[in-house]
């Protein structure tokens, strides 16, 4: 099975490469999760629920929160991966921050985050870990398969956003105006993202 | 040549490659041109460098506050649909310095093309003062009236951010921006283009309020700025005003307010 796993260097980070990929249509959710509660080192990832991603931008923001905090040795939470998930909360309740932004039995749609936080964590053993255990259609984590999977007015009421007017659906992502919405509410994800815990 | 080292960036941005450039240095901060996440956009970085000769926790904890401040005013008018910057990253207790330890807060932002409005205002005065002999009425109008067209615009975009809750605390013609439309080409046949959003630009003095005292306070400073730089602009400062009082409801009011400030000046009366 091809594996779509990207590795990101995020600007400012260069020490610390991100990989991420995305799945539809994952078929053991439950065992995932089950994984991350059993604390099995193993499955140590950021398992996040697809349907809450606005964009990558709100993605990489909550990944940056999170790995900024690790670097500096101010995680709330267990490790950078859990931190990942908290990250995206726009308060400051981490068994809340897991309900609404991690995996649950019933995903469908994953991101998973892995940062390479030791020398073995490398691009081929996250790449043949996870296509060994997601079962799943690996597919590319952009805009355009976000927009497939999310689900706006749910992103809207987490945030409580719920003023702000919402962007149409993905099937008619060409207008104008619509990208201004889109951008509008992107941009208010990413400020919450930011002063969370201010 | 002065040798002027800027104190070591915060990290992570000591690793960032390229190296974010210095722009600007106030007396609060430094603004930086770095790349947001996603290596493609550019993005600003303001830093609030730790202030050594103030006790440490009194530094800390005044610059905490006021990029706080900064950033929670950004969030809101994000939220709200004003013309600013984004608020992309933010770290209120920074880490910098070989020790690793306290290096400042540092707040990033969407960067926003284009010149500020005094550069526009500059170029235009020069390029009118150059050009007055050979152009005739109809022309000269038409120059004016492509500016009054932008101060109406300011004052629209002045007249959302205070609808919006929010005062900026220092309203210059540097602190307002002309982003060109996108894919617009700069390079006009005509004096200046003043085509374009207008964007407002650094709230590190901005505040929350929605009091008449405090708006008309920064429509006066505002127009005292461009009476003292822009002459040949001045006389037009009545068209930002009209895009004012029209762009929400409570802006007669604080116009009314304004003319008392007018009268007394920028500084409240001495209460108590």
């Amino acid at each position: 099975m091809a594996s779509c796993l990207e590795t990101i260097s995020v600007p400012h980070l260069p020490s610390l490469p991100v990989h991420v990929a995305l799945y539809r249509d994952v078929q053991n959710a439950a065992f995932l999760k089950g994984q991350l509660l059993a604390g099995n080192s193993e499955f140590e990832y950021a398992l996040i629920d697809a349907s809450m991603l606005l964009s990558r931008a709100h993605a990489t923001a909550a990944v940056f929160r999170a790995v900024n905090d690790y670097m500096h040795n101010r995680l709330k939470s267990r490790n950078v991966h859990s931190e990942i998930v908290f990250s995206f909360n726009s308060t400051n309740n981490i068994a809340e921050s897991f309900r609404r932004f991690g995996i649950a039995d019933s995903t469908k749609d994953l991101l998973v985050v892995k940062v390479s936080v030791s020398p073995e964590i490398t691009h081929e053993s996250v790449a043949a870990h996870l296509c060994a255990t997601v079962q799943g259609t690996s597919v590319p984590f952009d805009d355009q398969t976000l927009a497939e999977v999310h689900d706006v007015n749910k992103i809207k009421r987490v945030y409580k956003l719920g003023a702000l007017p919402s962007p149409p659906k993905a099937t008619d992502l060409s207008n104008g105006t619509n990208d201004e919405l889109r951008q509008r509410l992107e941009n208010a994800l990413l400020a919450a993202i930011a002063l969370r815990g201010s | 040549m002065e040798d002027y080292k800027p104190p070591d960036l915060p990290s992570p941005f000591n690793n960032t490659t390229p190296p974010p450039t210095l722009l600007t240095q106030g007396a609060e901060a430094h603004l930086y041109k770095t790349t947001s996440l996603n290596p493609s956009n550019p993005a600003a970085l303001k830093i609030r460098p730790s202030k050594p000769y103030r006790h440490p926790i009194l530094d800390r904890r005044l610059t905490r506050q006021r990029i706080l401040q900064e950033a929670r005013c950004l969030a809101k008018l994000v939220r709200e649909g004003v013309s600013v910057p984004a608020l992309l990253a933010l770290d209120w207790e920074g880490h910098g310095g070989e020790e690793g330890g306290w290096g400042g807060a540092w707040l990033m932002m969407e960067w926003i093309e284009g010149d500020v409005v005094r550069v526009v205002l500059e170029k235009w005065e020069a390029w009118m003062k150059n050009n007055q002999a050979s152009l005739d009425e109809s022309q000269i109008e038409r120059e004016e009236a492509q500016v009054r067209g932008l101060l109406k615009k300011m004052g629209a975009a002045i007249g959302a951010l205070h609808k919006a809750g929010v005062v900026h605390g220092d309203l210059t013609t540097s602190n307002l921006m002309l982003r060109p439309f996108a894919g617009a080409d700069g390079a006009g046949a005509e004096s200046v283009s003043t085509e374009g959003d207008v964007v407002l630009i650094d709230f590190g003095l901005a505040s929350q309020s929605a009091q008449d005292e405090d708006r008309a306070v920064d429509l006066y400073v505002l127009e005292r700025a461009i009476g003292s730089t822009h002459p040949r602009s001045e006389p037009l400062f009545d068209e930002l005003l009209l895009g004012y009082r029209e762009s929400y409801k409570g802006a007669p009011s604080a116009l009314k307010r304004l003319e008392d400030v007018r009268m007394r000046g920028r500084k409240r009366s001495m209460l108590g």
